[in-house]
């Protein structure tokens, strides 16, 4: 099975296969290819199937393990989950050989005068909290911060919760789904008062046309993009890219439609404009659920430390919405979004035909922006008017990227402004949390602290001088790690690094916690479509590997916290999820019990009655929904949701005469996120070796660059060197570079720039200006 | 360089044949589904031209009911 492939093209093939598959698993569920699924399984084995969620993405695939004596020896798709039906992408296929790796960490790794000195656990676990306490006790609880992630389980991101808010008493806690997801969530919240897609994937069943916006799921997303090729195939549904680069995505799509780097605000603005001037606006529907509002405008970018903004939200009327669209009429809006005034009238007829049914998918493209919030806005605002909202096959949908940045991040919640239930400055979701925590109400701070970049730019100014990251690379993922890896490396800021890889960030730790992988631990996520999953502990971790969870447990039991913990080791993840989910109770957000979890492949939140809830806010489907009111965006206090105006402002940065291309950044379907798993699973490293600087052909021609050639980019932050790829992966319009960031080896990181969204925190890793010569 | 997919329908109780006369072919990598009576068919070819021309002649096949494309992939360096 893992030997398979060994050249791209192979594994090119590999990828068509595995779209026949999932296209005929959606025709024939519980359909089996054995030899490709089988493949590799030894002979004669006895195999002990165990499920799961996948490692990876966050679409949630089912996985069935394969252990035979205490080795996990093949993976393949659960024909049991609705999400994948028994497929799977390369990456979930090949998961599990990354933890056999060689440098695997085993052991906690302390550092003594400038080297690693190998420790026991226990050790490691004391100096750790004792330098926390010391910490605190020297500069105060704001000294010390945590930043998790999006990979770790519910039960990790809980338990990080309650020992920094709970226990410790400081919002010092942050995590990489400010990264990638922080304007969705604002979107949500901004939009309907309640967080995460009201849809589902069945949506993909029952759309006509699925519109993607930035959005390259055939790499990111391919067992969705799978299902949705199968309905083109089957039914002929349509799918239109709409994008700034032609990627696999593009060419498998009906049309793919190219637009200038941030103009996709003023493009949203024309398809409403055109809704309303073609009298598409569903009356009915807008009239009974939906408000109109407007907020502040040139509202900055973030460049600065210490930034602060807060929106100031005002009602407006129908009137003075269509009057401010005026200024994007489409032939107006094709003179700098570089799409046609054709093709924009062509999008909005899609969504304005009645009979059609219309899903909209992003990911990244629509968070990392420095305009995140309002993009997301304005793609409600699209379906809000048309009312193609929370219905099969009608419906935005927010996908994300990590397997657990809904069910950690967002619903534990693992920022600075969130808990369990609510945010920390409401003193009713504060008075919960104390309660279910077992703590003075008091000890909970009502502000927020420090989102992610600006935790670490306090990091670098020594206002925090201690920090432990979990399951996160900062020193390859943040924006300017030029500045943020010099800042990690000084003397003034103690670091404790968990992870089950060495990376660039835990080059630059004190103290080195080994983690024990994904099925080396029982655990829950959450995926996209609310859809929470539970595994059992499959196989045993090598040398002192501990689930982070567990690590904080004993953190918080060394620093006098003990008995806000009072898990036991063989059953923490059990007993904290049926804390956590008290504060989910009800039928708005309730959370399946564990054993129906431990049952079946996920259950999707709201569980009501035994039931998921697949359409949130529509009457006929979710019982949290006000009798007679057909739909109910509950979130809101007079259950409607809100139209927002937005303008189009341009990016932070935009290329000029010395800075003149566009640097695009992102990921490709071999590689998770940094690669420090991937990297290490030698088929996907085979395959994608290092990353590349993608050119247009025409600049390639005219810079006079040849295809392999050393590239070095360079903006007013940094410079990184790399091979130039024409023609190959993906296809950026002129004047626009496009560069991978999986690589270690290549931190295009150091190149890209931390402005962000003023109201969601994320950082715009798709635009800043750069320069490229030869290097 | 076209690399395409696939779904590929046997007449009722022709599927064995169907498998034999893809597996024939040689640009033609054949994937039986081991419960139902479909097939995934990958092809690998040189060029467009070449592509159709292997089209044409798995279309031919008398055991095959209907041949459907799922993905396909057309990149020089791959």
């Amino acid at each position: 099975m893992y030997n398979s492939l060994s050249t791209r093209r192979s594994f090119i093939k590999k990828m068509a296969k595995l779209s026949a598959i999932t296209a005929a698993a959606s025709m024939f569920p519980g359909i089996l290819f054995a030899s490709e699924q089988e493949e590799g399984i030894p002979n004669g084995a006895n195999l002990d199937w165990k499920k799961g969620p996948c490692r990876f993405c966050g679409v949630g695939c089912g996985i069935l393990v394969g252990t035979e004596n205490g080795k996990a020896v093949a993976v393949k798709g659960d024909p049991n989950s609705s999400v994948n039906k028994g497929l799977l992408c390369v990456k979930g296929y090949h998961q599990t050989m990354c933890i056999q790796s060689k440098d695997r960490l085993t052991h906690a790794l302390v550092k003594k005068n400038g080297k690693y000195v190998k420790t026991p656990i226990s050790e490691a676990l004391d100096i750790v909290a004792n330098k926390m306490k010391d910490t605190i006790a020297a500069h105060g609880k704001d000294s010390v911060a945590m930043y998790t992630s999006g990979q770790s389980t519910i039960p990790e991101g809980y338990v990080a919760s309650k020992l920094m808010k709970g226990a410790i008493g400081t919002n010092n806690l942050d995590c990489n789904a400010r990264l990638c997801m922080a304007s969705a969530v604002t979107g949500f919240l901004t939009t309907f008062g309640a967080d995460e897609p009201m849809g589902c994937y069945e949506d993909i069943d029952h759309a006509d046309y699925f519109i993607t916006w930035g959005n390259n799921m055939a790499e990111m997303h391919p067992v969705l993009f799978s299902r949705m090729l199968e309905q083109k195939t089957r039914r002929g549904a349509k799918i239109i890219d709409f994008a700034t680069r032609t990627t696999r995505s593009s060419t498998a799509s009906n049309r793919s439609i190219l637009f200038e780097p941030q103009t996709d605000l003023a493009v949203a603005n024309a398809i409403c404009y055109e809704i309303i001037n073609n009298g598409w606006v569903n009356k009915s529907f807008v009239e009974k659920h939906c408000n109109f509002s407007k907020g502040l405008t040139n509202i900055g970018y973030g460049v600065e430390d210490k930034f602060k903004f807060t929106d100031k939200p005002e009602k407006i009327d129908f009137a003075a919405y269509k009057e401010f669209l005026k200024d994007y009429t489409p032939e107006k809006v094709a003179k700098y979004s570089k799409v046609s005034a054709k093709d924009i009238k062509y999008l909005a007829s899609i969504y304005g035909d009645p009979n059609k049914k219309v899903v909209s998918y992003w990911c990244m493209g629509m968070n990392q922006h420095t305009r995140g919030t309002w993009m997301n806005n304005l793609m409600y605002n699209i379906h809000l008017l048309t009312g193609k909202i929370s219905q099969p096959g009608n419906g935005p949908f927010s996908l994300t990227g990590q397997p657990s940045a809904c069910g950690t991040a967002r619903e534990v919640g693992t920022f600075t402004h969130k808990l369990p239930k609510g945010v920390v400055m409401n003193e009713k979701h504060r008075r919960l949390a104390a309660k279910i925590w077992k703590v003075p109400y008091e000890r909970i701070p009502a502000k927020p602290t420090y989102h992610a970049t600006e935790m670490f730019r306090a990091v670098d100014r020594g206002d925090i001088k201690f920090i432990w990251t979990q399951a996160v690379n900062p020193l390859v993922s943040l924006p300017k790690t030029s500045r943020y890896r010099p800042a990690m490396e000084k003397e003034s800021c103690f670091v404790v690094v968990s992870d089950v890889f060495p990376t660039p960030t835990s080059d630059v730790a004190d103290v080195i916690l080994p983690a024990s992988w994904h099925i080396e631990k029982s655990g829950l996520y959450g995926n996209s479509e609310r859809r929470t999953q539970h595994w059992d502990k499959m196989v045993e971790g090598p040398g002192d590997t501990t689930p982070d969870a567990w690590m904080f447990i004993e953190v918080a039991k060394r620093m006098g916290y003990g008995d806000l913990f009072p898990y036991s080791e063989e059953n923490h993840v059990e007993e904290i999820y049926n804390e956590y989910r008290q504060f989910h109770e009800g039928a708005k957000h309730g959370m399946a019990p564990l054993e129906v979890l431990k049952k079946e492949s996920g259950a999707i939140w709201p569980y009501v009655n035994g039931k998921s809830t697949q359409w949130r806010f529509n009457e006929k489907y979710d019982p949290a929904c006000k009798e007679g009111s057909d739909f109910d965006f509950y979130g809101k206090p007079d259950g409607k949701a809100v139209i927002w105006q937005r303008p189009y402002e341009p990016a932070a940065e935009s290329p000029d005469k010395e800075y003149p291309f566009w640097l695009n950044t992102g990921r490709v379907i071999e590689h998770w996120h940094t690669g420090s798993m991937t990297r290490r699973i030698p088929v996907l490293h085979k395959a994608m070796p290092n990353a590349y600087v993608e050119f247009h052909p025409d600049d390639a021609k005219v810079l006079g660059i040849r295809n392999g050639e050393n590239i070095k980019v360079t903006s007013r932050r940094g410079s990184c060197v790399l091979p130039a790829s024409i023609n190959e992966r993906g296809l950026p319009t002129k004047g626009q570079v496009f560069v991978p960031f999986f690589d270690e080896n290549m931190l295009i990181n150091d190149v890209t720039l931390d402005a962000f969204c003023p109201i969601s925190k994320e950082p715009d890793y798709k635009k800043c200006a750069v320069k490229v010569e030869k290097a | 360089m076209p690399i395409k997919s696939y779904l590929a329908h046997p007449h009722d109780g022709k599927k064995q044949h169907l498998i034999d006369a893809l597996s024939a072919i040689k640009e033609c990598e054949v994937l039986p589904a081991k419960n139902e009576d479909i097939l995934v068919v990958v092809t690998d070819t040189l060029d467009d031209a070449s592509e159709e021309i292997l089209k044409e002649k798995i279309e031919k096949i008398d055991s095959l009911k209907l041949l459907a494309m799922v993905s396909g992939f057309n990149s020089p360096q791959n």
